[in-house]
Protein backbone atom coordinates (compact mmCIF):
# COMPACT_ATOMS: atom_id res chain seq x y z
CA UNK A 1 0.00 0.00 0.00
CA UNK A 2 1.20 3.27 -0.59
CA UNK A 3 1.94 5.56 2.07
CA UNK A 4 0.22 9.11 1.87
CA UNK A 5 3.38 10.46 3.74
CA UNK A 6 7.11 9.26 4.06
CA UNK A 7 9.38 11.47 5.31
CA UNK A 8 12.98 10.22 5.54
CA UNK A 9 16.51 12.37 7.42
CA UNK A 10 14.47 15.41 7.19
CA UNK A 11 16.41 18.25 8.84
CA UNK A 12 15.93 22.04 8.29
CA UNK A 13 18.19 24.89 8.78
CA UNK A 14 16.84 28.22 9.08
CA UNK A 15 19.37 31.33 7.80
CA UNK A 16 19.39 32.19 11.18
CA UNK A 17 21.25 28.97 12.01
CA UNK A 18 18.29 27.91 14.19
CA UNK A 19 18.05 24.05 13.51
CA UNK A 20 14.23 22.98 13.14
CA UNK A 21 14.25 19.52 12.27
CA UNK A 22 17.15 17.14 13.50
CA UNK A 23 16.39 14.62 11.24
CA UNK A 24 12.93 13.26 11.64
CA UNK A 25 11.68 9.97 9.97
CA UNK A 26 7.85 9.98 9.48
CA UNK A 27 5.34 7.74 7.86
CA UNK A 28 1.80 7.83 7.28
CA UNK A 29 -0.88 5.24 5.41
CA UNK A 30 -2.45 6.30 3.67
CA UNK A 31 -6.31 6.61 4.81
CA UNK A 32 -5.06 7.22 8.10
CA UNK A 33 -6.09 9.82 10.34
CA UNK A 34 -2.76 11.39 11.93
CA UNK A 35 -1.77 14.02 14.58
CA UNK A 36 1.84 15.63 14.60
CA UNK A 37 1.97 17.02 18.37
CA UNK A 38 4.39 19.01 20.16
CA UNK A 39 4.87 22.22 22.12
CA UNK A 40 5.25 25.46 20.45
CA UNK A 41 8.79 25.99 18.42
CA UNK A 42 9.19 22.16 18.12
CA UNK A 43 9.44 22.01 14.25
CA UNK A 44 5.60 20.68 13.86
CA UNK A 45 4.83 23.97 11.20
CA UNK A 46 8.33 23.74 9.43
CA UNK A 47 7.50 19.53 9.01
CA UNK A 48 3.44 20.66 7.25
CA UNK A 49 5.53 23.31 5.73
CA UNK A 50 8.18 21.88 3.96
CA UNK A 51 5.17 18.99 2.81
CA UNK A 52 3.14 21.95 1.68
CA UNK A 53 5.79 23.83 -0.55
CA UNK A 54 5.66 26.71 1.97
CA UNK A 55 9.50 25.96 3.67
CA UNK A 56 12.30 25.49 1.30
CA UNK A 57 13.04 21.55 2.09
CA UNK A 58 16.61 21.08 3.91
CA UNK A 59 18.33 17.52 3.52
CA UNK A 60 16.50 14.49 3.72
CA UNK A 61 14.15 12.82 1.58
CA UNK A 62 9.85 13.46 1.25
CA UNK A 63 7.14 11.35 -0.65
CA UNK A 64 3.31 12.47 -0.52
CA UNK A 65 1.19 9.61 -2.09
CA UNK A 66 4.20 8.20 -3.66
CA UNK A 67 5.67 11.43 -5.37
CA UNK A 68 8.74 12.85 -4.60
CA UNK A 69 8.75 16.38 -3.11
CA UNK A 70 12.03 17.50 -5.07
CA UNK A 71 11.53 15.90 -8.37
CA UNK A 72 7.33 15.01 -8.73
CA UNK A 73 6.47 18.52 -6.81
CA UNK A 74 3.19 19.11 -9.20
CA UNK A 75 2.09 16.36 -8.82
CA UNK A 76 2.42 16.49 -4.82
CA UNK A 77 0.80 19.63 -5.09
CA UNK A 78 -1.89 18.00 -6.83
CA UNK A 79 -2.51 15.25 -3.93
CA UNK A 80 -2.55 17.74 -1.21
CA UNK A 81 -4.62 20.40 0.56
CA UNK A 82 -3.33 22.55 2.81
CA UNK A 83 -5.18 24.57 5.85
CA UNK A 84 -2.68 26.97 7.14
CA UNK A 85 -2.98 28.40 10.56
CA UNK A 86 -3.25 31.77 9.96
CA UNK A 87 -6.26 33.28 7.51
CA UNK A 88 -4.00 33.61 4.29
CA UNK A 89 -6.97 34.63 1.94
CA UNK A 90 -7.67 37.79 0.56
CA UNK A 91 -10.57 39.44 3.28
CA UNK A 92 -11.82 41.73 0.73
CA UNK A 93 -12.54 38.91 -2.14
CA UNK A 94 -15.93 37.15 -1.43
CA UNK A 95 -16.36 33.48 0.23
CA UNK A 96 -17.44 31.68 -3.35
CA UNK A 97 -14.83 33.88 -5.36
CA UNK A 98 -11.85 32.63 -3.31
CA UNK A 99 -12.61 29.14 -3.54
CA UNK A 100 -12.97 29.47 -7.07
CA UNK A 101 -10.06 31.41 -7.60
CA UNK A 102 -8.54 28.07 -5.82
CA UNK A 103 -9.55 25.81 -8.20
CA UNK A 104 -8.80 27.73 -11.19
CA UNK A 105 -5.09 27.70 -9.94
CA UNK A 106 -5.29 23.89 -9.60
CA UNK A 107 -6.58 24.12 -13.31
CA UNK A 108 -10.50 23.39 -13.08
CA UNK A 109 -12.34 24.56 -15.22
CA UNK A 110 -15.16 27.57 -14.23
CA UNK A 111 -17.94 25.38 -14.57
CA UNK A 112 -16.66 22.32 -12.50
CA UNK A 113 -15.28 25.16 -10.23
CA UNK A 114 -18.50 26.91 -9.49
CA UNK A 115 -19.97 23.07 -8.81
CA UNK A 116 -17.45 22.05 -6.72
CA UNK A 117 -17.20 25.31 -4.91
CA UNK A 118 -21.07 25.33 -4.02
CA UNK A 119 -20.71 21.53 -2.51
CA UNK A 120 -17.79 22.15 0.10
CA UNK A 121 -19.92 25.57 0.79
CA UNK A 122 -22.82 23.74 1.25
CA UNK A 123 -21.18 20.56 3.42
CA UNK A 124 -19.04 23.41 5.62
CA UNK A 125 -22.21 25.71 6.14
CA UNK A 126 -20.97 28.68 4.03
CA UNK A 127 -23.78 28.45 1.49
CA UNK A 128 -25.85 31.47 2.46
CA UNK A 129 -21.81 33.57 2.90
CA UNK A 130 -20.94 33.09 -0.15
CA UNK A 131 -21.34 36.54 -1.39
CA UNK A 132 -19.98 38.00 1.48
CA UNK A 133 -16.63 39.61 2.18
CA UNK A 134 -14.26 36.97 3.63
CA UNK A 135 -13.11 39.66 6.29
CA UNK A 136 -16.75 40.16 7.29
CA UNK A 137 -16.99 36.12 8.50
CA UNK A 138 -16.35 34.99 12.22
CA UNK A 139 -13.61 33.08 12.92
CA UNK A 140 -14.91 29.71 12.83
CA UNK A 141 -16.31 30.51 9.45
CA UNK A 142 -12.72 31.59 8.29
CA UNK A 143 -11.72 28.25 9.17
CA UNK A 144 -14.23 26.87 7.54
CA UNK A 145 -13.42 28.69 4.88
CA UNK A 146 -9.78 27.67 4.32
CA UNK A 147 -11.09 24.04 4.67
CA UNK A 148 -13.56 24.34 1.87
CA UNK A 149 -10.61 25.84 -0.31
CA UNK A 150 -8.13 23.23 0.35
CA UNK A 151 -10.61 20.56 -0.40
CA UNK A 152 -12.09 21.92 -3.69
CA UNK A 153 -9.60 20.03 -5.92
CA UNK A 154 -10.28 17.22 -4.13
CA UNK A 155 -6.97 16.45 -2.19
CA UNK A 156 -6.09 12.45 -1.18
CA UNK A 157 -4.04 14.32 1.77
CA UNK A 158 -5.77 17.01 3.56
CA UNK A 159 -2.96 19.11 5.98
CA UNK A 160 -4.71 21.13 9.15
CA UNK A 161 -2.55 23.06 10.68
CA UNK A 162 -4.16 24.32 14.23
CA UNK A 163 -7.36 23.60 12.46
CA UNK A 164 -9.77 24.36 15.67
CA UNK A 165 -7.19 27.16 17.05
CA UNK A 166 -9.91 29.94 18.62
CA UNK A 167 -13.06 27.57 17.16
CA UNK A 168 -16.06 27.94 19.60
CA UNK A 169 -16.95 24.36 21.29
CA UNK A 170 -20.16 23.52 18.82
CA UNK A 171 -18.16 24.69 16.11
CA UNK A 172 -15.22 22.13 16.91
CA UNK A 173 -17.75 19.71 17.06
CA UNK A 174 -19.20 19.99 13.86
CA UNK A 175 -15.86 20.56 12.33
CA UNK A 176 -14.64 17.07 13.71
CA UNK A 177 -17.89 15.47 12.81
CA UNK A 178 -16.63 16.95 8.57
CA UNK A 179 -13.25 16.01 9.21
CA UNK A 180 -14.21 12.40 10.52
CA UNK A 181 -16.85 12.24 7.69
CA UNK A 182 -14.09 12.98 4.58
CA UNK A 183 -11.67 10.92 6.45
CA UNK A 184 -13.93 7.68 6.32
CA UNK A 185 -14.24 8.89 2.62
CA UNK A 186 -10.22 7.75 2.10
CA UNK A 187 -8.87 11.32 2.71
CA UNK A 188 -6.12 11.11 4.17
CA UNK A 189 -5.88 13.20 7.25
CA UNK A 190 -2.93 14.70 9.21
CA UNK A 191 -3.48 17.60 11.43
CA UNK A 192 -1.49 19.83 14.32
CA UNK A 193 -3.67 20.70 17.62
CA UNK A 194 -2.91 21.88 21.06
CA UNK A 195 -6.23 20.50 21.93
CA UNK A 196 -5.22 17.23 22.89
CA UNK A 197 -8.39 15.98 23.43
CA UNK A 198 -8.85 16.85 19.83
CA UNK A 199 -5.95 14.15 18.67
CA UNK A 200 -7.29 11.45 21.22
CA UNK A 201 -10.70 11.48 19.88
CA UNK A 202 -10.25 11.78 16.23
CA UNK A 203 -6.68 10.36 15.43
CA UNK A 204 -6.06 6.44 14.98
CA UNK A 205 -2.13 7.71 14.82
CA UNK A 206 0.02 10.38 16.59
CA UNK A 207 3.58 11.31 16.24
CA UNK A 208 5.25 13.56 19.10
CA UNK A 209 7.81 16.19 18.06
CA UNK A 210 9.67 17.90 20.58
CA UNK A 211 12.66 20.59 19.65
CA UNK A 212 13.39 19.25 15.94
CA UNK A 213 12.88 15.28 16.96
CA UNK A 214 10.30 12.62 16.73
CA UNK A 215 9.94 11.79 20.28
CA UNK A 216 6.79 8.92 19.72
CA UNK A 217 5.46 7.85 17.20
CA UNK A 218 2.42 5.43 17.32
CA UNK A 219 -1.22 4.38 17.26
CA UNK A 220 -2.86 6.77 19.41
CA UNK A 221 -3.98 3.35 21.50
CA UNK A 222 -0.44 1.92 21.80
CA UNK A 223 0.82 5.48 23.21
CA UNK A 224 -1.71 5.58 25.71
CA UNK A 225 -1.09 2.25 27.34
CA UNK A 226 2.27 2.55 27.32
CA UNK A 227 1.55 5.35 29.86
CA UNK A 228 3.54 4.15 33.05
CA UNK A 229 1.43 7.03 35.62
CA UNK A 230 -2.02 8.51 35.93
CA UNK A 231 -3.26 10.67 37.71
CA UNK A 232 -6.62 11.26 39.64
CA UNK A 233 -8.76 13.64 42.05
CA UNK A 234 -10.84 12.09 44.72
CA UNK A 235 -13.87 14.31 45.83
CA UNK A 236 -14.86 13.14 49.17
CA UNK A 237 -17.71 13.75 51.39
CA UNK A 238 -16.91 16.02 54.59
CA UNK A 239 -14.00 17.78 55.06
CA UNK A 240 -10.11 17.55 55.00
CA UNK A 241 -7.30 19.24 56.37
CA UNK A 242 -4.27 17.20 55.61
CA UNK A 243 -4.12 14.29 52.55
CA UNK A 244 -5.13 11.28 53.97
CA UNK A 245 -2.01 8.44 53.95
CA UNK A 246 -2.38 6.17 51.61
CA UNK A 247 -0.10 2.87 51.34
CA UNK A 248 2.10 2.47 47.67
CA UNK A 249 -0.02 5.35 46.63
CA UNK A 250 1.52 9.46 46.57
CA UNK A 251 -1.06 11.57 47.32
CA UNK A 252 -2.01 15.31 47.45
CA UNK A 253 -4.70 17.66 49.14
CA UNK A 254 -6.30 19.95 46.22
CA UNK A 255 -8.38 21.74 48.94
CA UNK A 256 -10.78 20.54 51.95
CA UNK A 257 -13.36 18.01 49.70
CA UNK A 258 -10.35 16.93 47.81
CA UNK A 259 -7.22 15.08 47.08
CA UNK A 260 -5.18 13.82 44.05
CA UNK A 261 -2.89 10.74 43.90
CA UNK A 262 -0.62 8.90 40.88
CA UNK A 263 -1.98 5.45 39.67
CA UNK A 264 0.98 3.27 37.91
CA UNK A 265 -0.31 0.74 35.43
CA UNK A 266 0.28 -1.81 37.86
CA UNK A 267 -1.91 -0.58 40.18
CA UNK A 268 -5.85 -0.73 40.60
CA UNK A 269 -8.32 2.14 41.88
CA UNK A 270 -9.80 -0.34 43.96
CA UNK A 271 -6.90 -0.24 46.09
CA UNK A 272 -7.34 3.32 46.77
CA UNK A 273 -11.18 2.97 47.48
CA UNK A 274 -10.56 0.35 49.63
CA UNK A 275 -8.05 2.54 51.88
CA UNK A 276 -10.31 5.66 51.48
CA UNK A 277 -13.25 3.71 53.06
CA UNK A 278 -10.75 2.25 55.59
CA UNK A 279 -9.98 5.61 56.77
CA UNK A 280 -13.77 6.33 57.15
CA UNK A 281 -13.86 8.71 53.84
CA UNK A 282 -16.64 8.86 51.51
CA UNK A 283 -15.86 8.93 47.95
CA UNK A 284 -18.56 11.12 45.80
CA UNK A 285 -16.88 11.39 42.52
CA UNK A 286 -13.89 10.23 41.08
CA UNK A 287 -11.71 11.52 37.71
CA UNK A 288 -8.23 11.47 35.59
CA UNK A 289 -7.02 15.28 36.27
CA UNK A 290 -6.16 16.00 32.89
CA UNK A 291 -6.39 14.28 29.78
CA UNK A 292 -4.66 11.26 29.18
CA UNK A 293 -2.82 11.97 25.89
CA UNK A 294 -2.01 15.61 27.85
CA UNK A 295 -0.37 13.62 30.71
CA UNK A 296 1.74 11.64 28.13
CA UNK A 297 2.50 14.65 26.11
CA UNK A 298 3.95 16.35 29.18
CA UNK A 299 5.91 13.07 30.50
CA UNK A 300 7.68 12.60 27.06
CA UNK A 301 8.54 16.03 25.98
CA UNK A 302 9.86 16.79 29.23
CA UNK A 303 11.92 13.82 29.21
CA UNK A 304 13.31 15.36 26.00
CA UNK A 305 14.35 18.56 26.97
CA UNK A 306 15.86 17.04 30.55
CA UNK A 307 18.06 14.71 28.13
CA UNK A 308 18.61 17.86 25.17
CA UNK A 309 19.71 20.00 28.61
CA UNK A 310 22.23 16.69 29.90
CA UNK B 1 -7.51 25.93 -24.07
CA UNK B 2 -8.30 22.95 -21.31
CA UNK B 3 -4.62 22.71 -19.92
CA UNK B 4 -4.16 23.25 -16.31
CA UNK B 5 -1.49 25.67 -16.92
CA UNK B 6 -4.18 27.42 -18.84
CA UNK B 7 -6.73 28.22 -16.33
CA UNK B 8 -4.23 28.62 -13.49
CA UNK B 9 -2.73 31.54 -15.93
CA UNK B 10 -6.16 32.69 -17.25
CA UNK B 11 -7.67 32.39 -12.96
CA UNK B 12 -4.15 34.68 -12.24
CA UNK B 13 -5.06 37.50 -14.58
CA UNK B 14 -8.69 37.27 -14.36
CA UNK B 15 -8.06 38.00 -10.61
CA UNK B 16 -5.44 40.97 -11.37
CA UNK B 17 -8.25 42.45 -13.93
CA UNK B 18 -10.73 42.29 -11.21
CA UNK B 19 -8.66 43.29 -8.47
CA UNK B 20 -7.79 47.20 -10.84
CA UNK B 21 -11.21 47.42 -11.83
CA UNK B 22 -12.82 46.79 -8.73
CA UNK B 23 -10.94 49.61 -7.34
CA UNK B 24 -11.03 52.23 -10.17
CA UNK B 25 -11.08 55.40 -8.35
CA UNK B 26 -7.24 54.72 -7.20
CA UNK B 27 -6.05 52.81 -10.45
CA UNK B 28 -8.35 54.27 -13.18
CA UNK B 29 -8.79 57.73 -12.54
CA UNK B 30 -6.08 59.15 -10.98
CA UNK B 31 -4.20 58.79 -14.13
CA UNK B 32 -6.82 60.16 -16.07
CA UNK B 33 -6.67 63.07 -14.15
CA UNK B 34 -3.40 64.51 -13.66
CA UNK B 35 -2.84 63.48 -17.30
CA UNK B 36 -6.18 65.79 -18.66
CA UNK B 37 -3.74 68.71 -16.11
CA UNK B 38 -0.52 68.14 -17.80
CA UNK B 39 -2.21 68.24 -21.68
CA UNK B 40 -4.09 71.85 -19.84
CA UNK B 41 -1.35 73.37 -18.11
CA UNK B 42 2.05 71.95 -19.77
CA UNK B 43 0.33 71.39 -23.61
CA UNK B 44 -1.55 74.64 -23.35
CA UNK B 45 -1.15 77.28 -21.10
CA UNK B 46 3.18 76.77 -21.50
CA UNK B 47 2.82 74.86 -24.22
CA UNK B 48 1.28 77.79 -26.45
CA UNK B 49 4.37 79.52 -25.52
CA UNK B 50 6.88 77.27 -26.06
CA UNK B 51 6.08 76.95 -29.94
CA UNK B 52 7.43 73.85 -31.32
CA UNK B 53 9.87 71.26 -30.65
CA UNK B 54 11.75 69.52 -33.55
CA UNK B 55 9.26 71.27 -35.76
CA UNK B 56 6.34 69.83 -34.26
CA UNK B 57 3.53 71.30 -32.04
CA UNK B 58 4.52 71.00 -28.33
CA UNK B 59 1.31 69.26 -27.43
CA UNK B 60 1.70 66.61 -30.10
CA UNK B 61 5.48 66.37 -29.10
CA UNK B 62 4.11 66.04 -25.61
CA UNK B 63 1.64 63.75 -25.96
CA UNK B 64 3.09 60.31 -26.68
CA UNK B 65 5.46 60.82 -24.02
CA UNK B 66 2.66 61.17 -21.17
CA UNK B 67 0.76 58.09 -22.85
CA UNK B 68 4.09 55.98 -22.30
CA UNK B 69 4.60 57.87 -18.55
CA UNK B 70 1.24 56.45 -17.59
CA UNK B 71 2.10 53.06 -19.08
CA UNK B 72 5.29 52.90 -17.01
CA UNK B 73 3.96 53.91 -13.84
CA UNK B 74 0.43 51.81 -14.20
CA UNK B 75 2.21 48.66 -14.86
CA UNK B 76 4.71 48.99 -12.51
CA UNK B 77 2.54 49.87 -9.71
CA UNK B 78 0.08 47.44 -10.88
CA UNK B 79 2.03 44.23 -9.87
CA UNK B 80 4.39 45.94 -7.22
CA UNK B 81 1.45 46.67 -4.85
CA UNK B 82 -1.15 43.71 -6.42
CA UNK B 83 1.93 40.61 -4.97
CA UNK B 84 3.28 42.88 -2.12
CA UNK B 85 -0.52 42.91 -0.94
CA UNK B 86 -0.69 39.17 -1.87
CA UNK B 87 2.73 38.40 0.21
CA UNK B 88 1.51 41.02 3.25
CA UNK B 89 -2.17 39.09 3.58
CA UNK B 90 -0.08 35.87 2.99
CA UNK B 91 -2.43 34.58 -0.23
CA UNK B 92 0.13 34.57 -2.32
CA UNK B 93 0.40 31.13 -0.57
CA UNK B 94 -2.60 30.02 -2.23
CA UNK B 95 -0.43 29.77 -5.70
CA UNK B 96 2.59 28.60 -3.42
CA UNK B 97 0.87 25.13 -2.37
CA UNK B 98 -1.12 24.89 -6.14
CA UNK B 99 1.01 23.10 -8.98
CA UNK B 100 0.82 26.56 -10.70
CA UNK B 101 4.93 26.55 -11.53
CA UNK B 102 6.84 29.84 -11.77
CA UNK B 103 6.54 30.69 -14.94
CA UNK B 104 2.46 30.61 -14.94
CA UNK B 105 2.91 32.90 -11.54
CA UNK B 106 5.27 35.75 -12.93
CA UNK B 107 3.39 35.89 -16.72
CA UNK B 108 0.23 36.02 -14.88
CA UNK B 109 1.26 38.66 -12.66
CA UNK B 110 2.86 40.61 -15.60
CA UNK B 111 -0.33 40.27 -17.89
CA UNK B 112 -2.66 41.99 -15.16
CA UNK B 113 0.02 44.96 -14.63
CA UNK B 114 0.36 44.70 -18.70
CA UNK B 115 -3.46 45.38 -18.68
CA UNK B 116 -3.64 48.05 -16.10
CA UNK B 117 -1.06 49.93 -17.85
CA UNK B 118 -2.62 49.12 -21.25
CA UNK B 119 -6.05 50.45 -20.11
CA UNK B 120 -4.76 53.87 -18.01
CA UNK B 121 -3.09 54.31 -21.34
CA UNK B 122 -5.96 53.77 -23.46
CA UNK B 123 -7.85 56.38 -21.33
CA UNK B 124 -5.52 59.09 -21.78
CA UNK B 125 -4.98 58.58 -24.99
CA UNK B 126 -8.74 59.09 -25.60
CA UNK B 127 -8.84 61.80 -23.30
CA UNK B 128 -5.62 63.44 -25.26
CA UNK B 129 -8.20 63.64 -28.69
CA UNK B 130 -9.78 66.99 -27.32
CA UNK B 131 -6.59 68.34 -27.10
CA UNK B 132 -4.42 67.65 -30.46
CA UNK B 133 -5.07 65.23 -33.41
CA UNK B 134 -3.35 62.11 -33.03
CA UNK B 135 -2.46 60.79 -36.30
CA UNK B 136 -0.21 57.45 -35.93
CA UNK B 137 2.59 57.22 -38.16
CA UNK B 138 3.45 53.12 -37.69
CA UNK B 139 0.78 51.50 -35.71
CA UNK B 140 3.07 48.41 -35.49
CA UNK B 141 5.94 50.25 -33.64
CA UNK B 142 3.13 52.39 -31.82
CA UNK B 143 1.69 49.05 -29.95
CA UNK B 144 4.56 46.62 -29.74
CA UNK B 145 6.57 49.56 -27.82
CA UNK B 146 4.16 50.38 -25.72
CA UNK B 147 3.54 46.73 -25.13
CA UNK B 148 7.03 45.64 -24.89
CA UNK B 149 7.42 48.40 -22.26
CA UNK B 150 4.28 47.69 -20.53
CA UNK B 151 6.00 44.21 -20.05
CA UNK B 152 9.46 45.47 -18.94
CA UNK B 153 7.80 47.71 -16.23
CA UNK B 154 5.39 44.79 -14.98
CA UNK B 155 8.38 42.35 -14.22
CA UNK B 156 10.46 45.21 -12.67
CA UNK B 157 7.56 46.10 -10.64
CA UNK B 158 7.74 42.27 -9.93
CA UNK B 159 11.00 41.74 -8.71
CA UNK B 160 10.17 44.84 -6.79
CA UNK B 161 7.60 43.27 -4.58
CA UNK B 162 9.64 39.93 -4.15
CA UNK B 163 12.08 41.73 -2.58
CA UNK B 164 10.18 44.54 -0.55
CA UNK B 165 9.21 43.67 3.14
CA UNK B 166 6.79 46.77 3.79
CA UNK B 167 4.93 48.79 2.20
CA UNK B 168 7.75 51.78 2.09
CA UNK B 169 9.83 49.14 -0.47
CA UNK B 170 7.22 48.92 -3.51
CA UNK B 171 7.28 53.35 -3.37
CA UNK B 172 11.09 53.41 -2.82
CA UNK B 173 11.87 53.00 -6.67
CA UNK B 174 9.14 54.86 -7.95
CA UNK B 175 9.63 57.22 -6.46
CA UNK B 176 13.32 57.86 -6.16
CA UNK B 177 14.07 55.69 -9.89
CA UNK B 178 11.36 55.76 -11.89
CA UNK B 179 9.92 59.39 -11.54
CA UNK B 180 13.25 61.05 -12.33
CA UNK B 181 13.77 58.73 -14.87
CA UNK B 182 10.83 59.30 -16.33
CA UNK B 183 10.91 63.09 -16.31
CA UNK B 184 14.46 63.00 -17.78
CA UNK B 185 13.70 60.27 -20.44
CA UNK B 186 12.57 63.29 -23.11
CA UNK B 187 9.22 63.16 -22.23
CA UNK B 188 8.65 66.96 -21.92
CA UNK B 189 11.65 67.80 -24.39
CA UNK B 190 13.90 66.59 -27.31
CA UNK B 191 17.23 65.53 -25.73
CA UNK B 192 19.09 67.19 -28.85
CA UNK B 193 18.30 70.60 -26.73
CA UNK B 194 20.54 69.65 -24.21
CA UNK B 195 25.18 69.77 -24.15
CA UNK B 196 26.79 67.04 -25.44
CA UNK B 197 27.79 65.48 -22.57
CA UNK B 198 23.74 65.54 -21.56
CA UNK B 199 22.89 63.87 -24.50
CA UNK B 200 24.86 61.32 -24.17
CA UNK B 201 24.30 60.45 -20.32
CA UNK B 202 20.63 60.59 -21.21
CA UNK B 203 21.57 57.99 -23.77
CA UNK B 204 21.97 55.67 -21.07
CA UNK B 205 18.66 56.21 -20.03
CA UNK B 206 16.38 53.15 -20.95
CA UNK B 207 13.35 56.09 -20.73
CA UNK B 208 14.37 57.61 -23.50
CA UNK B 209 14.61 55.27 -25.27
CA UNK B 210 11.22 53.61 -25.35
CA UNK B 211 9.45 57.67 -25.23
CA UNK B 212 11.09 58.37 -28.60
CA UNK B 213 10.47 55.16 -30.29
CA UNK B 214 6.48 55.53 -29.25
CA UNK B 215 7.02 58.91 -30.15
CA UNK B 216 8.21 57.87 -33.33
CA UNK B 217 5.32 55.90 -33.78
CA UNK B 218 2.79 58.56 -33.59
CA UNK B 219 4.42 61.40 -34.81
CA UNK B 220 7.29 59.69 -36.90
CA UNK B 221 9.95 61.14 -35.14
CA UNK B 222 12.55 59.93 -32.29
CA UNK B 223 16.06 61.31 -30.86
CA UNK B 224 17.40 57.51 -31.35
CA UNK B 225 17.71 55.02 -33.36
CA UNK B 226 14.55 52.92 -33.50
CA UNK B 227 15.94 49.46 -33.70
CA UNK B 228 18.33 50.64 -30.90
CA UNK B 229 15.82 50.65 -28.78
CA UNK B 230 13.68 47.09 -29.30
CA UNK B 231 17.04 45.75 -29.06
CA UNK B 232 17.37 47.58 -25.55
CA UNK B 233 13.96 46.38 -25.14
CA UNK B 234 13.98 42.77 -25.66
CA UNK B 235 16.98 42.35 -23.66
CA UNK B 236 15.50 43.62 -20.54
CA UNK B 237 12.51 41.65 -20.89
CA UNK B 238 14.66 38.80 -21.14
CA UNK B 239 16.98 40.01 -18.36
CA UNK B 240 14.54 40.86 -15.90
CA UNK B 241 12.02 37.73 -16.80
CA UNK B 242 15.10 35.51 -15.70
CA UNK B 243 15.77 37.47 -12.78
CA UNK B 244 12.34 37.06 -11.65
CA UNK B 245 12.04 33.77 -12.79
CA UNK B 246 15.05 32.86 -10.31
CA UNK B 247 13.64 34.61 -7.48
CA UNK B 248 10.43 32.82 -7.33
CA UNK B 249 12.48 29.50 -7.92
CA UNK B 250 14.89 30.62 -4.91
CA UNK B 251 11.73 31.77 -2.98
CA UNK B 252 13.02 34.92 -2.28
CA UNK B 253 10.81 36.40 0.17
CA UNK B 254 8.20 34.01 0.02
CA UNK B 255 9.71 30.58 1.74
CA UNK B 256 12.04 30.57 4.19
Amino acid sequence: MTKALEIHQLRKVYDNGFVALKGIDLSVEEGDFFALLGPNGAGKSTTLGIVSSLVNKGEGTVKVCGYDLVTEREAVKRSLGVVPQEFNFNSFEKVQDIVIQQAGYYGLKRKLAEARSETYLKQLDLWDKRDVPARMLSGGMKRRLMIARALVHEPRMLILDEPTAGVDIEIRRSMWAFLKRLNKQGTTIILTTHYLEEAESLCRNIAIIDNGEIVAQAPTKTLLKGKQRSTYVVDVRGTLTIAPELDGFSSRLLDEHSIEFDLSREQSLNEVFSQLEAKGLDVVSIRPKTNRLEELFVDLTTHSKQEAEA
Amino acid sequence: MNHPYWVAFSAIVYKEVRRFTRIWMQTLLPPAITMVLYFIIFGNLIGSRIGTMDGYDYMQFIVPGLIMMTVITNSYGNVSSSFFSNKFQKSIEELMVAPVPNWVIMLGFVVGGVARGLACGFIVTLLSLWFTDLQVHNAFVTLSVILLTAVVFSTAGLINAIFATKFDDVTIVPTFILTPLTYLGGVFYSVSLLPDFWQWVSKLNPILYMVNTFRYGIIGHSDIPVLAAYGMLLMFVALLMSWALYLLHTGRGLRS
